[in-house]
């Protein structure tokens, strides 16, 4: 299913959000949640791995979060959301029970199609580790169809590691190949201390057949992309997923520009070869 | 020694170094084994060796008055421990605990320096070897002086 397949099963009025309700929340760390969604009404659509949802916290505000959920569990849809702002502050706060508005989904989505027969190094920074979840439960689900799995992930300190339960059961594997780095820590912290870009160039990869999947603040995907680059790794092989101020999600109202591009619906995944020099650029 | 020109040959850092270079060296190296916890160096002590990682890591920490140590870096086997060899007044900047059992070629500074003021073929190489990994521990540094990752816990 293409991402514009998806599109195309939105409601009537592509401004008008359904009513989900949150049936489970989970505080992750100091100001993130996780919330479980179902609609009130007709079933949970179809997504694809990196898409994002608007939603809606009625009289207060819509902002667009990606999905951080399992794309083949139909039953919910699950957003992690970091308390930055009056919006998101607002469903980081939804408790069970709590009713909000979701349109969607909407964007490109990660090429864990394209990706199989290769290595795939997913490199994940803080909150960006959770755009990239349903790629690793795809990656992971479908492990027979992919060469070596590398997941690098940083976090400022030990205490922000997000999903720390599940990364570990991932490190458990054996066939899979994970290092989480922080930037601070203290001596009762045993693993590594540095940027998450240094962890690429220690990896295990074969670089010419390589997928890289990269989520995070811009500049430690701009660091990462470039570390993946002089590991050898394609430039139309690295994929990155991009934020702006998404406010139509459907390439209508211009807020999310960026070059040539609507982040919205030509993103949030994008090719580093197309966008690579637009991320040094102050002007954009 | 043989075995000792053989070992260090073989570590990341000297990869591709001729052999001739690797005896010259060979004759300023020394085994070492650290057990967990133990300290290869602390701040301020003469930086009179630096270190190949061959197993296990280490973790490069500050002391900032009346806290705990910050863990500003770790490294691990592959790789090096120590620059301040090559810059007077050669004093270390910070200190050095393994964080595991580990084992590491130690250099001799004063020795290694001689042999590269003798000999500015071998002086060139090892600047060579140095200078990607402090750049790329400066803009290491650079992005986690940064701080990415959003607005920290109160």
């Amino acid at each position: 299913m293409s991402p514009a397949g998806v599109n195309t099963a939105l409601a009537a009025d592509a401004f008008l959000p359904e009513p989900y309700r949150v049936v489970a929340a989970r505080s992750e760390i100091h100001d993130v949640a996780t919330l479980d969604l179902v609609p009130i009404a007709g079933a949970v659509p179809a997504y694809l791995p990196g898409q994002f949802n608007m939603l809606y916290v009625f009289g207060v505000g819509e902002v667009a979060i990606s999905i951080s959920g399992d794309a083949t569990n139909r039953s919910r849809i699950v957003h992690t959301v970091r308390n930055v702002g009056a919006v998101s502050g607002a469903i980081a706060a939804l408790e069970s029970g709590a009713v909000l508005g979701l349109r969607g989904p909407y964007g490109t989505a990660w090429p864990v199609a394209e990706a199989e027969g290769k290595d795939v190094v997913i490199v994940a920074g803080g909150l960006g580790l959770a755009p990239l979840r349903p790629a690793i439960y795809h990656v992971l689900a479908n492990r027979g169809r992919y060469g070596r799995i590398v997941i690098l992930y940083g976090a400022r300190e030990p205490g922000d590691i997000l999903f720390r339960h599940e990364v570990e059961s991932w490190r458990q594997r054996l066939d899979v190949s994970i290092e989480v780095t922080v930037d601070h820590a203290d001596p009762s912290w045993h693993g590594h201390v540095g940027v998450v870009p240094r962890l690429i160039g220690r990896a295990s990869f074969d670089p010419a057949e390589t997928v890289a999947m990269v989520c995070g603040p811009e500049v430690m995907m701009r660091f990462s992309a470039t570390a993946l680059a002089d590991a050898g790794v394609a430039p139309a092989d690295i994929h990155l997923s991009m934020e702006r101020n998404m406010k139509c999600a459907i390439g209508l109202c211009g807020h999310c520009q960026w070059g040539p591009d609507f982040v919205c619906k030509d993103g949030p995944v994008m090719r580093y070869d197309r966008i690579g020099k637009r991320l040094t650029l102050r002007e954009i | 020694m043989e075995n000792l020109e053989r070992i260090l040959l073989e570590h990341p850092f000297f990869a591709g170094f001729g052999k001739d270079f690797g005896a010259v060296v060979t004759g300023c190296a020394r085994n070492h084994k650290f057990d967990a916890g133990q300290y290869l160096f602390h701040e301020g002590d003469a930086a009179n060796e630096f270190y190949l990682i061959r197993h296990g890591r280490v973790a490069l920490e500050i002391l900032p008055p009346g806290q705990r140590p910050v863990v500003i870096d770790t490294v691990p086997e592959g790789e090096i421990v120590g620059a301040s060899w090559l810059v007077p007044p050669y004093r270390w900047n910070f200190d050095a605990r393994a964080m595991e059992l580990t084992r590491a070629i130690g250099i001799d500074a004063a020795c290694l320096r001689g042999k590269c003021e003798a000999d500015p073929k071998l002086g060139y190489e090892m600047m060579k070897r140095f200078l990607p990994i402090l750049v790329q521990r400066l803009q290491a540094a650079r992005l986690q002086l940064m701080d990415v990752y959003g607005k920290r816990a109160s």
